[in-house]
């Protein structure tokens, strides 16, 4: 049977990361499921967790009034929603929603920001891999700001 | 790859058998020759000039069957004054064609490997006929995957191709756009995001990539990062292709001539230029 400990230690997120570290990062764990079209955070609240998805779907979207909810980007297995958890003041900047039936690991960031305050290892290894996330989306938001598939004569 | 036209200078003229649009801005051609033989072959990734009648010729990808040698399809994104002549004309009417020209896919090097197959907006038109090659192949190969990136999802191409292959349980196909409205179900993001959502072998697969070229300068990127060699890697470049046989010179890329050594490049052969600014 998978546990939280497995599942993270299985986890691309997490790949290669110290075993007694994975352990450490298990006590702030817990298993979640998300049912299709469930709001798993909303803009403005507060930001208690982060989310490493094992399988399904999620938008990240942000309302526009008059346009409705853009979808800005989807994630799904093999990655991890949300870091504002990291960055103080701690609230969403975006609605991220399930799309499919959605299974995580949830982990909760104010165990985890203590722990990381503790163990600066573990620390490190955290924001390594999160600044790792955080490049690749920003990499990734100016492709999609470029409209490369915009006729542009 | 050269082919070996008796007049490459002279058009041939075809009819406008059928003519349906794809997206708000681009639509396919269906053509038949007005003489001669009534079949044309190509390679996939080849490209016909296709020529406007007192208005002008432009560099087209051929974006049909290649098993299918009667009916000669192109996938046209109306940009230009050329382009925009030739979706006012009707079915019934004719164009020239040149051609065809140009280096093809390398299908034959992908025998025994993954494919992984990554197009971005019209980009999906010259990479359509290897598609098609591969399934009609498909025991040569091992995994065959399509990685297409698209504007929204209404700019997405050939629909009704894809909704087909996404039924084979042979043929992996993932799809993305970059900005969609709350009710698309699919992938939200550039399509070099799907490369990480996918297994294949790196160092035992050929990647054709076929896009803006940004786009493909990101995607050969991430492949690299993903452990496959450059001499895997292939692409279609675009270039302003007047003459197709590269005696004008206006295709010139670096020491090579798109429209004669390619489109269709191996990255190795062109990565020192690929992204040069003055090239």
């Amino acid at each position: 049977m998978q546990t939280p400990e497995s599942s993270l230690a299985e986890h691309p997120f997490l790949k290669d990361l110290n075993p007694r570290l994975i352990t450490f990062l298990a006590g702030c764990a817990l298993s979640t499921q998300f049912h299709k079209n469930q709001f798993i955070f909303r803009e403005g609240e507060e930001a208690n967790y982060f989310y490493i998805i094992l399988d399904g779907k999620v938008a990240i979207e942000l309302f526009a009034p008059e346009r409705g909810s853009i979808t800005i980007q989807t994630i799904g297995e093999g990655e991890v929603l949300g870091w504002s958890w990291l960055i103080p003041p701690h609230r969403w900047r975006f609605d991220a929603r399930a799309i499919e039936s959605t299974r995580a690991i949830a982990l909760d960031g104010r165990c985890l920001r203590s722990k990381c305050e503790e163990d600066h290892e573990l620390g490190y290894e955290v924001l390594k891999r999160f600044a790792s996330v955080i490049t690749s989306r920003l990499e990734a938001t100016r492709l999609q700001l470029l409209d490369v598939y915009g006729a542009h004569v | 790859m050269i082919n070996n036209i008796p007049e490459p200078m002279t058009p041939n003229v075809f009819r406008i058998n059928k003519k349906y649009k794809e997206t708000h801005d681009t639509f396919t051609i269906e053509l038949e020759p007005t003489q001669g033989t009534d079949e044309f072959f190509f390679s996939p990734g080849q490209f016909n000039m296709l020529y406007v009648f007192g208005v002008g010729e432009a560099p087209i990808s051929i974006s049909g069957d290649p098993k299918n040698p009667k009916t000669l399809k192109h996938t046209i994104r109306v940009v230009g004054t050329v382009t925009k002549a030739m979706y006012r004309l009707k079915r019934g009417e004719v164009l020239g064609v040149r051609g065809p020209f140009g280096s093809h896919w390398p299908s034959e090097n992908a025998v025994g490997k993954d494919v992984i197959i990554i197009a971005g907006g019209i980009g999906l038109a010259p990479l359509r006929p290897v598609v098609y090659q591969l399934i009609s192949q498909r025991e040569k190969y091992r995994k065959v995957v399509l990685l297409y990136g698209a504007r929204t999802p209404e700019d997405i191409l050939y629909t009704y191709d894809l909704e087909q292959w996404q039924r084979r349980f042979d043929i992996e196909i993932k799809i993305t756009v970059d900005a969609a409205a709350e009710n698309w179900r699919g992938d939200v993001g550039v399509v070099t995001t799907l490369i990480r959502k996918i297994s294949f072998d790196p160092s035992h697969m050929i990647g054709m990539i076929c896009g803006p070229e940004i786009m493909m300068r990101f995607t050969v990127a991430e492949l690299q990062n993903c452990g496959v060699g450059k001499e895997n890697i292939f692409l279609s470049m675009e270039r302003n292709m007047r003459c197709g046989i590269g005696f004008c010179g206006h295709c010139q890329f670096g020491p090579v001539f798109v429209c004669k050594e390619g489109p269709v490049f191996n990255y190795e052969c062109i990565e020192n230029f690929f992204g040069t600014r003055e090239i």
